[in-house]
């Protein structure tokens, strides 16, 4: 890859007080494309996003390479940090609810997350921030746009999190489960607004998923984590070929429409899927 | 074995009506399935129905009793909900044990260590993470210990809001066969919502499709493969999921 928008190598996270280290040398490079992270449920997936984004107070993150564009994550100020993250850089976080300030209507948070990093009107900002709601398909985004998060459903909020993120035209979107709570018919409008920015605009895409035909289908490679490690890296639309016994368990467990109504197989972990291998990405 | 009926339910929030008038029946020991567009109101029933909503409409009975009706004990031992957003419903200050004690200590359980450890095990999770808090927690984990919570107290009925779309296929697996696996044993009824058709498919026996607030139709699991609604929009939304199973 000759000038990546990312370049990760050997990323260790270790929470504190915990006995093993989250995310475990982790290396990757991203360029204009898009790319899944698939894994386990504490795997570390949203640790690496978390960790580019410099977003884990307390937790020691240690990287031989850790690059976005010309900024050297490892070395960066926090006031360096301030400028680049939500504006450069976004992530679009798994707990749309979560993140999002409870007390503070929906569209208020996207347009001053919008002025924070571009010089605007209130009046255009709030009309961009509708626009894109409206391009996230909320139906009514005047109504929404006050509505505060604990009103709206949990496919709002997740759109309410990607049209805040979305609208300071960053370079790169890390986005953690975007789409898991949205039903398919608006679930492929919003991966098309993601999909248009990688081709028209160049960004890069990390998407981290559990939904593996979403995986397959839309992205162009996909990293395989287990326990902190990435065990494979594929070609997406060569998922089906993966190798590694935990990626083969993880499609046999997918549950299909018209399968048998069997119990579903559930991966026998080893022990040795944890040991040190050769790893490329 | 209880059946769970919605009569008439309908609530408001200000000037907006979100939902006019839903009304279906589950029956005793069912698994009856909850899709739709985003928005359309899904958790809203399951939020009336669980009285986390009170200021609706209507009737919800559970084995004919309603349960406005029912004592608050009476109700949590019958009546159980597993959260869209693990987070809501997990207090940050409360450890997993906590979470996990305080149902069994109000209802006078027994061998509240063992159903601890027995309830973490059900979903996959070891004992050590009775002394985490949920900041503590990945995504999916955090699910995992609510629905925990939620089968602690064996209750008749569970209403499951997406329980498994925070979770990865292989611990979506281990959940689903564990709740497929308490409903044969113990005749549980669900009411269980998703956006994930093959989910549905593989769990319900029926399923209705929500749109603005109004169920559509109401189909029976058979009705997917060969998409056999006739309602514009659960046809549309059937036939999407379908493409998108096979590919985007
Ligand atoms: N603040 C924290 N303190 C201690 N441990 C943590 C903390 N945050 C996360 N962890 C642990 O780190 C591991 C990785 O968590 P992470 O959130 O990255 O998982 P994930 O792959 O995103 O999982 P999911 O798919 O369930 O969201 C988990 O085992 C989790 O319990
Ligand atoms: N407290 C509230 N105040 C105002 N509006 C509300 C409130 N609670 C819910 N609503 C509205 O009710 C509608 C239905 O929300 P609900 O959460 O039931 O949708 P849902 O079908 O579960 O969607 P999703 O699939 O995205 O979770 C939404 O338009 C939402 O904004
Ligand atoms: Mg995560
Ligand atoms: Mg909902």
């Amino acid at each position: 890859m000759s000038h990546p928008i990312l370049d990760v190598a050997g990323l260790t996270v270790r929470y504190p007080g915990a006995a093993q280290p989250a995310v475990r040398g982790v290396s990757f490079q991203l360029g204009r494309e898009r790319l899944g992270i698939v894994g386990e449920s504490g795997s570390g997936k949203s640790t690496v996003g978390r960790a580019l984004m410099r977003l884990l107070p307390g937790a020691e993150v240690s990287a031989e390479r850790m690059r976005f564009e010309e900024v050297d994550l490892t070395a960066a100020t926090e006031r360096q940090m301030l400028k680049i993250r939500g504006a450069r850089m976004s992530m679009i976080l798994q707990d749309p609810k979560f993140s999002l300030n409870p007390i503070r209507r929906c569209g208020l948070q996207i347009e001053e997350a919008y002025r924070t990093h571009v010089r605007s009107s209130r009046a255009e900002a709030r009309a961009r921030a509708l626009a894109m709601l409206e391009a996230v398909q909320i139906r009514d985004p005047e109504r929404v746009y006050d509505l505060y998060p604990h009103e709206v459903s949990g496919g709002m909020g997740q759109r309410v999190m990607i049209a805040m993120m979305l609208l300071t035209d960053p370079d790169l979107v890390i986005a953690d489960e975007p789409t898991s709570a949205l039903d398919v018919t608006v679930r492929l409008q919003v991966l098309k607004i993601l999909d248009d920015l990688v081709r028209e605009k160049g960004i890069g895409l990390i998407m981290i998923s559990h939904d593996l035909n979403l995986v397959r289908n839309f992205c162009d490679r996909v990293l395989i984590m287990y326990a902190g490690r990435v065990v494979e890296t594929l070609a997406a639309r060569d998922l089906d070929r993966a190798q590694h016994p935990y990626t083969r368990g993880l499609l046999a467990a997918q549950p299909r429409i018209g399968g048998k109504r069997a119990p579903l197989p559930v991966l026998q972990r080893e022990a040795a899927w944890n040991e040190d291998r050769e790893e490329m990405a | 074995m209880k059946a769970l009926s919605v009569e008439k339910m309908s609530i408001r929030f200000g000037s907006v009506t979100v939902l006019p008038e839903v009304s279906f029946e589950v029956a005793a020991g069912e698994c009856f399935g909850l899709v739709g567009e985003s928005g359309s109101g899904k958790s809203t029933v399951l939020r009336c129905a669980s009285l986390l909503l009170s200021s609706w409409q209507g009737e919800v009975r559970i084995g004919g009793v309603p349960v406005r009706e029912m004592p608050l004990m009476e109700r949590c031992r019958t009546l159980q909900m597993v959260f869209q957003d693990p987070y809501g419903s997990l207090h940050p200050r409360h450890s997993i044990r906590s979470v996990l004690s305080e149902p069994l200590r109000i209802h006078g359980l027994d061998d509240r260590e063992a159903r601890m450890a027995q309830a973490l095990e059900d979903v996959g999770l070891p004992p050590d993470f009775l002394d985490r808090y949920p900041h503590q927690l990945s995504g999916g984990q955090r699910q995992r210990v609510a629905i925990a919570r939620a089968l602690i107290l064996e209750p008749a009925v569970l209403l499951l809001d997406e329980p498994t779309s925070a979770l990865d296929v292989s611990v979506q697996a281990e959940i689903l066969n564990l709740l497929a696996r308490l409903r044969e044993e113990r005749s549980f009824t669900y009411l269980m919502v998703s956006h994930d058709l093959a989910v549905i498919d593989h769990m319900c026996d029926r399923f209705a499709v929500m749109q603005a607030g109004e169920i559509v139709e109401v189909l029976p699991r058979d009705a997917i493969p060969s998409n056999q609604a006739d309602a514009p929009y659960a046809r549309e939304l059937i036939g999407a999921s379908l493409t998108y199973e096979r590919a985007l």
